[in-house]
């Protein structure tokens, strides 16, 4: 799904980056302990918390889309982290259940984790 | 001090890490995987990699006095040491079962503290040691094969 379909979709706005990348699959989590632990493919994430943190851990594991759900905007120095690393960020006064709601809705796929 | 050595074992890198300003926690794990990157390394393995070492440089800024990540890479495997200048792990048994933490509210705000470094650096790694003494300090020692 284009980025530009997924701003619709979530009624969001795009901080930076391109409306013409595309995500397939999505996690949606504040704890970024799980993200490293079961993100394993290139997926976007969504999340409520804005620190350097979220960053970090999409750039460790390569992931390109960050969505931020409940209005939560991240700070200047947040943005210019991910800017550097090429990273697509969006901002959505919906919540995670609604954000990730819609895109599962609309095609956008589910990580399937293994607890081994 | 930070430090890049090439001898006969191959590429060292060694990185100092603090544990006063989690705004950079990320910073030396960033670093890690851009000469990884420079090398032409897989980039499957340079995830596994990266995963670890930055929940090692995390778990080094939450939990203990400040510490050290060391980084050789050879022809054949990638090894990462992790070692702090304490204050240790009490029963380093516990502290490997997933969803125990210690960790602060200030890690947990963050987005960490869930219990699950530990075991994420083992599932990431071909090989994982942990060592450490009370009072004293904690080694993490990593292999993973090329």
């Amino acid at each position: 799904m284009k980025i530009s379909k997924v701003i619709e979709l979530i009624n969001g706005e795009i901080l930076i980056g391109s409306i013409d990348d595309s995500i397939n699959f999505a996690f949606s989590s504040d704890l970024m302990s799980d993200v490293l632990a079961f993100v394993n493919e290139d997926t976007a994430l969504l999340t409520g918390l804005v620190n350097n943190q979220v960053i970090r851990t999409a750039e460790m594991l390569d992931l390109r889309t960050i969505i931020f759900v409940r209005g939560k905007v991240p700070p200047q120095e947040v943005v210019n982290l991910a800017k550097e690393r090429g990273m697509t960020l969006l901002i959505t006064n919906f919540t995670m259940f609604e954000s990730s709601g819609v895109l599962f809705k609309n095609g956008i796929e589910a990580l399937r984790i293994s607890n081994e | 001090m930070n430090s890049f050595i090439t001898n006969n074992d191959g590429i060292v890198l060694k990185y100092v890490v603090g544990n006063d300003d989690f705004s950079i926690v990320g910073e030396v794990s960033s670093k890690i995987k851009n000469v990884l990157k420079q090398l032409n390394i897989d980039n499957k393995l340079i995830r596994r990699v990266s995963i670890a070492t930055y929940e090692a440089e995390v778990n080094v800024a939450i939990h203990s006095l400040g510490g050290y990540i060391e980084v050789t890479i050879t022809e054949n495997e990638i090894k990462i040491k992790i070692r702090d200048n304490g204050p240790g792990i009490k029963d380093t048994k516990l502290a490997m079962e997933k969803g125990y933490s210690t960790a602060s509210n200030k890690a947990r705000e963050l987005g960490f503290g869930a219990g699950m470094g530990l075991p994420n650096m083992k599932r990431c790694s071909d090989e994982f040691k942990i060592e450490s003494k009370f009072g004293e300090y904690t080694e993490l020692n990593m292999k993973f094969i090329k």
